[in-house]
């Protein structure tokens, strides 16, 4: 279980309590925090629960999944610390984790 | 004017497979769906990915799943208008009239919505001023090269397109190609025939850019980049073009009167009518209590929708179902010969 803290681009902030084994994407779904739309399910097929990372947290993530960045190409304003919530897993490490959702995910 | 008994919107699975019901049932359809070819989100974002809850088949592919909808339809020989996207709707004497953006006209006793997520569109830039210049300056896909001839044409994005376009204008333009990060996800060939033409000077690649602002006054005069590092450019540009992939959106669907809530239409679970009258929704795009985003929901609520439109399309008839075992009218209608 962690602690994962959504916040959004209008600054309103969501913490959640998400289990392990689902992913931030999931955590979020399941959850009615809104602006990820995930629109393929978690597949890595579409960019649409994209998020930022901050680098301190960036840095301590799992490495990305093959292909995330090809997908992250097709984000709305991708960056640097660009991550698909799909593609992380949570586990105890993550409890405390902060992500920030783009103005917007299309 | 094409006249018929039910219009699909969408030909991912759902809607291939509720053609099948109609012509199981001796309905007339059209279908209609923006990308280029039949299978949706299927055949454009997983068509390698296995699928192993499709009842009776334990593993698939997109692909394959597509293709077998294809063939199980062939016998109805049903028309798909692809590359093509339902505009704007108008009820004429309790039947509908549809139009097409390539201007294709239709008058249908039924609209059956299975449109998904919505269809794919382009991508476009973030950049609000880009707008003033899309369709004249700003493109974001190509249908005349030649007007590219003599310019400088800036390209933004990392996969085949981009590439392909880069390293074919640059044989008659000055092209400069950016991309947000060092590495392309095009193929390999492409990238090697990129750093090649970059080293004889005919082509030049910008990475860890991206865009902020397009200049020009009427007519566009060049696009302002901005590095990783904070870095600000500015490029002289007759044309930009950018080629980010594609992105769903619902587009016209919105403004067809129908109850929408989160992007997604709500149903009855009889016959999948929405709020109108001979306009049904199924698949991803329905909502229901209990809705379950599986395409085997998708099958079953297409099944229920064409018996839906056959209420309207035949109405001093009454529907008795048949089933593909026994009957010598289903048979006929699927050429099956005893």
């Amino acid at each position: 279980m962690a602690k994962i803290k959504y916040i959004e681009h209008n600054g309103n902030q969501h913490e959640i309590d998400v289990a392990n084994g689902l992913s931030v994407m999931e955590g979020a779904v399941q959850n009615d925090v809104p602006g990820i739309d995930a629109d393929c399910g978690g597949g890595m097929a579409c960019a649409t629960c994209h998020v930022y990372v901050k680098e301190d947290w960036f840095n301590k993530l799992p490495e990305k999944a093959e292909g995330e960045d090809d997908m992250l190409d097709q984000a709305y304003e991708p960056s640097s610390n660009s991550r698909l919530s799909c593609q992380i897993i949570v586990s105890d490490e993550l409890n405390g984790l902060v992500v920030h959702l783009p103005e917007k995910q299309v | 004017m094409i006249d018929t008994d039910v219009l699909i919107v969408g030909a991912g699975p759902t809607g291939l497979f509720c053609a099948h019901q109609l012509g199981i049932i001796g309905l007339k359809c059209e279908i209609v769906d923006n990308l280029d070819k039949l299978g949706g989100q299927c055949i454009e974002l997983y068509p390698d990915k296995p699928i192993y809850d499709i009842p009776a088949i334990p593993e698939c592919t997109g692909e394959e799943l597509t293709n077998n909808l294809i063939e199980q339809i062939k016998p109805f020989n049903f028309k798909s208008h692809l590359s093509d996207r339902v505009q704007e709707i108008k009820n004429e004497n309790d039947r509908w009239l549809v139009k097409t953006s390539k201007g294709k006209e239709f008058l249908t006793t039924n609209i059956i919505i299975a449109g998904g997520v919505g269809s794919f569109e382009p991508r476009k830039f973030p950049t609000k001023n880009c707008e003033k210049f899309e369709g004249k300056s700003v493109l974001y896909s190509i249908k005349d090269k030649t007007i590219f001839k003599g310019k400088s044409v800036v390209i933004f994005g990392g996969g085949d397109s981009a590439l392909d376009w880069a390293i074919e204008l640059s044989k008659n333009s000055k092209v400069t190609l950016i991309h947000r990060r060092d590495e392309f996800r095009g193929a390999g060939a492409s990238v090697e025939k990129l750093y090649e033409l970059k080293k004889e000077k005919k082509l030049d690649v910008l990475t860890k850019f991206s865009i902020k602002d397009v200049k020009g006054n009427g007519t566009l005069e060049s696009v302002e980049i901005k590095g990783d590092d904070g870095e600000i450019r500015s490029i002289n540009a007759d044309y930009v073009l950018g080629f980010f992939g594609l992105i769903m959106q619902l587009g016209p669907i919105l403004d067809w009167g129908l109850n929408i809530d989160k992007k997604l239409i709500p149903v009855n679970t009889e016959n999948f009518e929405t709020n109108k009258k001979g306009i049904f929704a199924i698949g991803d795009i329905c909502f229901y209590p209990g809705k379950l985003k599986l395409i085997l929901s998708g099958f079953h609520e297409g099944a229920l929708a064409a018996r839906g439109c056959f209420k309207y399309s035949r109405p001093n008839e009454k529907y008795k179902l048949e089933f593909t075992t026994t009957s010598k009218a289903v048979k006929d209608r699927l050429g099956v010969k005893e």
